[in-house]
């Protein structure tokens, strides 16, 4: 299907950008369209405007602040972040996002923005207790990102809002495990495993509305033990309430979701603290 | 609105509406049919096109977004010779290893693997095989399709070093 009609405006501002949307009601941000495209050409969203922020200066820059923490504007792409050698986690998270021509498009603010669940960025993003950077038409806010998530593809971002940067902590030690059916698809379930600031941090993706903090698998892990990461795995697929669908039955994802902690937790305890 | 872009090379400018996909923009305003169009939502990859040196899916721009770039598509691989067109080395790989059969891919499966021949200096058939699944194939199962490219690459190399 084709894309409903809309007018479209190319901001040359965040500050436009943003009074464009204040002014239009069910107006829309289009960044990579990687996921608003589809949207689009679906029919579940018929915007009145569409507000083209890929020509905002200013917005594609990766920043590492003074305590390490890697700044990530909001026109970022996915392929920057795989390139970028300040944060491994990042790049190494990144490297699973879709297919080179969706990674050579798709943003990391739009990613955050869409808040899927088992989208990589949202999780990595939790992970390492990530601040957004959010601009409206009167003012400035930031928020920790897990109160950005508040459901299934839902945001605490008002409709005239938009992300201009998120902030992703330096992980001083960290486990990424991914499952999907082909390499590119989105995650059946994920997990990260990040220690930041001291605190260890294991996070899951898929297996809920938004990306679901571990808390049980975190708390086995730091009790440490021979058997420490096979009962946080345990912990964490316990913790879960997954749903079913097409891709796979409660008990697939509860089996899966224990490996998957128990190969980031691996990952984790061997590698060298940086 | 307003948009002007080249094509290998060649300069268009277009009225369009804004929500003209890039695809339908080149085939039906610049007829350009080589690139195709099948799943209109990212999934299938047929119609991988490079702009600005990256390889985009055309169904995911809008033509108004493609606003001064330079794109490139199939038309482009071929060159002008004595006796009329002369294939790139991707197209005579993928005929001489049955890298295709109804071709609806093809276009798609040819510009991806351009830009991986082009950027991987590390070129292993798992590496071929991990790009290219990102592009939809219903005919040949992928095996002539990853000999073909693993070919043309070393084609390429040789007369790169010729060169
Ligand atoms: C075939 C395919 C496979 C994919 N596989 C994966 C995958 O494995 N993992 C994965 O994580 N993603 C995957 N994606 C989607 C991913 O590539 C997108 O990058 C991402 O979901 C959205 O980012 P975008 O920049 O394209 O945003 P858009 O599609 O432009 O926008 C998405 C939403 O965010 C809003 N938005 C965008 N930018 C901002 C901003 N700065 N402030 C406020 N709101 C904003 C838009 O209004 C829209 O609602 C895939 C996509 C396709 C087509
Ligand atoms: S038509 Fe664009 S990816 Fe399928
Ligand atoms: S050759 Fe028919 S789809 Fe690939």
């Amino acid at each position: 299907m084709k894309p409903p009609k809309f007018d479209y405006v190319r901001a040359a501002s965040v500050a436009e950008a943003v009074a464009v949307l204040d002014a239009n009601e069910d107006s829309k941000i289009l960044a990579g369209g990687q996921s608003f495209v589809p949207v689009l050409a679906l029919r579940m969203a018929q915007p009145s405007v569409v507000v083209d922020i890929n020509r905002i200066d200013g917005l594609s820059g990766l920043e590492q602040l003074a305590d390490g923490t890697t700044r990530v504007g909001a026109l970022v792409r996915h392929y920057q972040l795989v390139e970028q050698r300040q944060h491994p986690l990042l790049a190494s998270g990144a490297r699973w996002i879709g297919h080179t021509a969706i990674r050579s498009r798709g943003t990391c603010a739009g990613s955050i923005a869409h808040a899927d669940s088992s989208a990589e960025l949202p999780v990595l993003a939790t992970a390492l207790d990530a601040t957004v950077h959010i601009t409206g038409p009167a003012s400035t806010r930031t928020l920790a990102v897990e109160q950005l998530f508040q459901g299934a593809m839902t945001t605490a971002l008002e409709e005239n809002e938009m992300i201009t940067a998120v902030d992703f902590k330096i992980a001083e030690r960290w486990g990424f495990a991914e499952f999907a059916r082909r390499h590119g698809d989105f995650a059946i379930v994920l997990a990260a495993a990040a220690e930041v600031d001291g605190e260890l941090r294991v996070v899951l993706g898929g297996v809920g509305g938004v990306p679901e903090r571990a808390f049980a698998a975190e708390q086995e892990y730091g009790a440490g033990g021979p058997a420490a990461i096979d009962r946080a795995a345990a912990a964490a697929a316990d913790q879960i309430n997954p749903t079913a669908d097409l891709h796979g039955s409660v008990e697939f994802r509860r089996d899966i979701t224990r490996e998957m902690v128990r190969r980031a937790l691996t990952q984790f305890s061997t590698a060298k603290a940086s | 609105m307003r948009t002007q872009f080249t094509v290998n090379d060649a300069a268009y400018g277009l009225d369009v509406e804004p929500r003209l996909t890039l695809v339908d923009a080149l085939r039906e305003e610049c007829g350009l049919t080589g690139t195709h169009v099948g799943c209109e939502h990212g999934v299938c990859g047929a119609c991988t096109v490079i702009v600005d040196g990256q390889p985009v899916r055309s169904c995911l721009m809008l033509a108004v977004q493609a606003d001064g770039t330079s794109v490139s598509t199939v038309e482009g691989l071929a060159a002008a010779g004595p006796d009329g067109e002369v294939l790139h080395p991707l197209q005579e790989a993928f005929v001489t290893h049955h890298g295709l059969q109804c071709g609806f891919c093809t276009p798609g499966m040819l510009m991806s693997a351009l830009h991986l021949i082009e950027t991987e200096t590390d070129l292993t058939r798992d590496r071929i095989r991990e790009e290219m699944s990102g592009n939809i194939c219903r005919c040949t199962g992928y095996q002539t399709i990853v000999d073909a490219i693993e070919s043309a690459a070393a084609t390429m190399s040789s007369q790169a070093a010729v060169r």
